[in-house]
């Protein structure tokens, strides 16, 4: 029966005809697994970065959530929180050089962070106090799409950019497993893989896209989408911070070397709501939630990190001192962002001078003059 | 210790209200910072409210089962001030609690009955779909417990009735409902700009009462001000007026009770006028003409000179530039600038120009004159004019400014008009009215492109000035606004 080959439940194939297993480093539990493919890739990670990548994922989890909390507080319009998703985002950010270049969708605020983004910049859209939080030519991360998908065309075209400069950089393009069904993503895998772009796919599988599950959206592994184009494809644990950062070293040499794209799936899960403008207990079911948080990325690196007798006392008050002070710095930088004066609306429009731009700022500051008290005319 | 508000935000996207489902806090508890103090249910979600603050629960302000809007204090909190003095906080409110709240519940069961099961416009869009079950019900419960009681007649609303019949709900009538009677104004919001609205709001004139005179029957600010003057504070008998049927005709001059008309004494400047405009209109013949320039050239001249260092703080419009043009084309045109004296049998014609510019004032139509306008550059027209409209609003004119003019200019455009027959001022021969500036598609250079179009209405005295040579003065006027540099031509 063909469905059941090909079906979920089955074991899918690559396109070197082997099983497509979903890579683990680290077991839900805690424990090192090896694993000859990927082992190589993560064997100069020492106790020390091990023990960065955890603090990594704390930090991040702890700026998700005070920036729920501001948002419940009024303070932010909307956030799209990453809770569960840590291991993906610092896996693949970690990875990165500073010269490659990040297009992510609104979820990565992980991937930001280490980017080494501003932390107010970090809320500053969602404040609704600027259109774009930074310069992301300051930190090679593209301003993040809300449009679904959307980046992975603006990776695709950044990536055959640097071909053509015959540089040895990557672009890597974040997004979900709904925008696989968008054709924006599509579109993109179609020109990566003509040109042989030096561009990832990074798809976090969360399990759903908003309120619909990834198993309607896909009768496949989503991994296995990539190979209809002809973009080899991975699949990794996303709740393991090793793997993940394994299986983008592996599509960065490729993309450095000449190799052209790779799709990476992590599959992981949104512990959250999309946004904090969604109840998801309206849609999923609880049980599932409480088996995804017996597979917390946090949890099995703070395992392992016990193991290894790494996990003191110290280091839990260092890491945990080090969230709460970037939680309280980012907590102030939003409350005491100054709201923007209604004439910045026209700035960083266009990068060069332009005429029509130039008649409505005209125009919109005639207009804000004509709610001052003082009467004009009447000679 | 001070005492710090905390109003429901809008938790979702674009949602108008919440309602609070439990209280996690009581009134004295300690909090910390993100600590949750309250579930809140959304339209799309029932949420955990984390604490903005660190310190004590001064006030609950809400119950739960309320539907708060957004923006309405839920809660107060005591918080270290700055300066952390030991305040006993007297003023905390804590005893008015159980009031405000009975308060709070009466205002939501009146709420709740006003209530129609309509689309409610969220902040964002258009808001959701009304929901035939499910959430809402707990705002359904109360409805139909209040329903019966305002309708003991049972002629609504059952149990069951999704909304509530206006006309059962007492004593609540519905500008809506109400002003849909009368089939004229529903629907229909008087036509003005957000700057407009907003005077209106703050000076308590209901804009339904005024009448524009701006293009399309636009409200202008000078509309407001006027209906201000007029109906001095009017808010609420205009509206009163636009209920009544029987005074719909004149809903727009005032109140329903008052006379249906106003007798003035005729004196001061308004018979001064009177006089002098039939003076001129019964003793010069009148010829106007009309002309229609790209002014685009002026208009970027304009703002290239208030742009130069040079012409800093002065107050440059299109009228100084018109004011100088008309100075120039009155040199080739002399017959322009003359006077027909009768007594003496002459003809006399003026190698000075003092230009009129005609003024509305609180006094009424005033043309002061600026003496010698055609030895004036730029700066000092400009210094000149803008004294005068000054002095002329403030009701200062002296005397001497307003004999002596030569000719005169009309500004009809700040009321958005564009052309018109001026009345001569008395003893002169011509007068010129600016119509408004406007970008319109005009033919400019072998195409049609949106252009700044001005009309030029001048009115001349047949007795002194033919047609020829109030063409030609008219014209050049036409030529130097179209085109600036054609003043060079002239001098």
């Amino acid at each position: 029966m063909l469905r059941n080959e090909t079906g979920p439940a089955a074991g899918s194939r690559n396109e070197r005809g082997q099983d497509l297993e979903t890579v683990q480093l680290i077991s839900a539990a805690g424990e090192r697994l090896s694993h000859p493919e990927f082992d190589p890739w993560v064997a100069d990670v020492t106790e020390a970065q091990l023990t960065g990548l955890y603090e990594d994922m704390v930090v991040i989890r702890r700026i998700d959530t005070e920036a729920t909390h501001l948002q419940r507080q009024g303070e932010l319009a909307l956030w799209p929180p990453l809770l569960g998703q840590e291991a993906s985002q610092i896996g693949s950010g970690r990875a990165l050089r500073e010269d490659d270049f990040v297009f992510s969708s609104y979820r990565e605020n992980g991937v930001a962070y280490c980017r080494g983004v501003d932390l107010t910049d970090i809320i500053r859209v969602w404040r609704g106090n600027a259109s774009s939080g930074w310069d992301p030519f300051e930190i090679n991360m593209a301003t993040p799409q809300v449009i679904i998908g959307a980046q992975t065309l603006h990776a695709t075209g950044y990536a055959m950019g640097i071909q053509n400069d015959g540089a040895d950089s990557a672009a890597i393009a974040y997004f979900g497993d709904g925008a696989t069904s968008q054709g924006d993503v599509n579109e993109a895998m179609v020109f990566a893989a003509s040109f042989q772009a030096p561009v990832i796919f990074f798809c976090q599988n969360n399990h759903w896209a908003i309120s619909e599950p990834v198993g309607l959206q896909s009768h496949v592994p989503i991994a296995n989408r990539a190979l209809g184009f002809g973009i080899p494809s991975l699949r990794v644990d996303g709740n393991d911070v090793l793997a993940v950062l394994a299986a983008t070293r592996i599509a960065l040499e490729r993309a450095r070397t000449g190799g052209g794209p790779t799709f990476i799936e992590a599959v992981t899960y949104r512990m959250g709501p999309h946004t904090t403008a969604d109840d998801p207990s309206r849609y999923r079911d609880a049980n599932e939630l409480e088996d995804w948080a017996a597979k917390d990325p946090i949890a099995r690196v703070a395992a392992l990190l016990q193991s290894k007798g790494l996990l003191t006392t110290e280091l839990q008050d260092a890491v945990q001192a080090k969230a709460d002070a970037v939680a309280k710095e980012m907590r102030a930088g939003c409350i005491n962002l100054p709201d923007p004066a209604p004439m910045d609306v026209f700035a960083n429009v266009y990068s060069t001078p332009n005429s029509w731009l130039d008649r409505q700022r005209e125009n919109y500051s005639r207009y804000l003059a004509g709610f001052s008290t003082a009467s004009e005319g009447g000679k | 210790m001070m005492i710090k508000e905390f109003k429901l935000p809008d938790l979702g996207e674009g949602l108008t209200e919440s309602e609070i489902v439990a209280w996690k806090v009581a009134v004295g508890d300690k909090v910390t910072l993100n600590q949750v103090i309250a579930e809140v249910e959304t339209a799309k979600a029932v949420v955990e409210l984390p604490s903005p603050y660190e310190g004590i629960i001064a006030e609950l302000h809400e119950q739960p089962g309320t539907v708060v809007e957004v923006g309405s204090p839920i809660v107060s909190f005591e918080v270290a001030s700055e300066h952390e003095t030991d305040d006993d906080g007297g003023t905390t409110a804590a005893d008015g609690s159980p009031d405000a709240a009975a308060g709070a519940t009466n205002d939501g069961d009146a709420k709740a009955a006003d209530e129609t099961a309509k689309r409610i416009p969220t902040l964002v869009g258009y808001g959701a779909e009304v929901e035939k079950g499910g959430r809402p019900a707990r705002r359904r419960r109360i409805r139909s417990a209040a329903a019966p009681a305002l309708a003991p007649n049972g002629t609504a609303a059952s149990a069951t009735a999704p909304s509530v019949d206006p006309a059962a709900a007492g004593t609540v009538v519905r500008p809506e409902a109400a002003a849909g009677g009368l089939g004229t104004t529903a629907g229909q919001r008087p036509r003005s700009t957000p700057p407009v609205r907003k005077l209106a709001r703050d000076l308590g004139i209901d804009l339904a009462a005024v009448s524009g005179t701006g293009p399309n029957g636009l409200i202008t600010r000078d509309d407001v001000q006027g209906a201000t003057r007029s109906t001095g504070t009017a808010g609420d008998q205009s509206a009163d007026a636009a209920v009544g049927p029987d005074t719909v005709a004149v809903s727009n001059l005032g109140p329903r009770n008052a006379d249906r008309e106003t007798r003035t004494a005729i004196k001061g400047v308004r018979k001064h006028t009177a006089a002098a405009m039939v003076a001129s209109a019964f003793t010069a013949p009148h010829v106007t003409e009309f002309l229609t320039v790209d002014v685009t050239p002026t208009m970027e001249l304009l703002a290239k000179l208030k742009a130069s260092r040079d012409f800093a703080g002065y107050k440059l419009t299109p009228l100084t530039l018109v004011a100088k043009a008309l100075c120039i084309a009155a040199g080739r045109q002399p017959s322009v600038n003359s006077r027909w004296d009768e007594d003496n049998n002459e003809i006399v014609t003026m190698n000075y120009v003092n230009l009129g510019i005609a003024a509305a004032t609180p006094r009424g139509l005033l043309v002061p004159n600026i003496k010698d306008a055609q030895a004036m550059n730029l700066m000092q027209l400009s210094t000149a004019l803008t004294a005068l409209t000054d002095t002329a609003r403030a009701g200062k004119t002296a005397p001497a400014d307003l004999s002596g003019g030569t000719i005169s200019i009309t500004n009809i455009g700040i009321f958005g008009i564009d052309a018109g027959t001026p009345i001569l001022n008395p003893g002169e021969a011509a007068i010129l009215a600016l119509g408004s500036v406007r970008r319109q598609p005009w033919e400019f250079g072998g195409e049609v492109a949106l252009r700044q179009v001005m009309t030029l209405s001048l009115s001349f005295d047949h007795r002194l000035v033919d047609g020829e040579q109030g063409s030609r003065f008219l014209a050049d006027i036409g030529a130097i606004l179209a085109e600036p540099g054609m003043a060079l031509t002239m001098i």
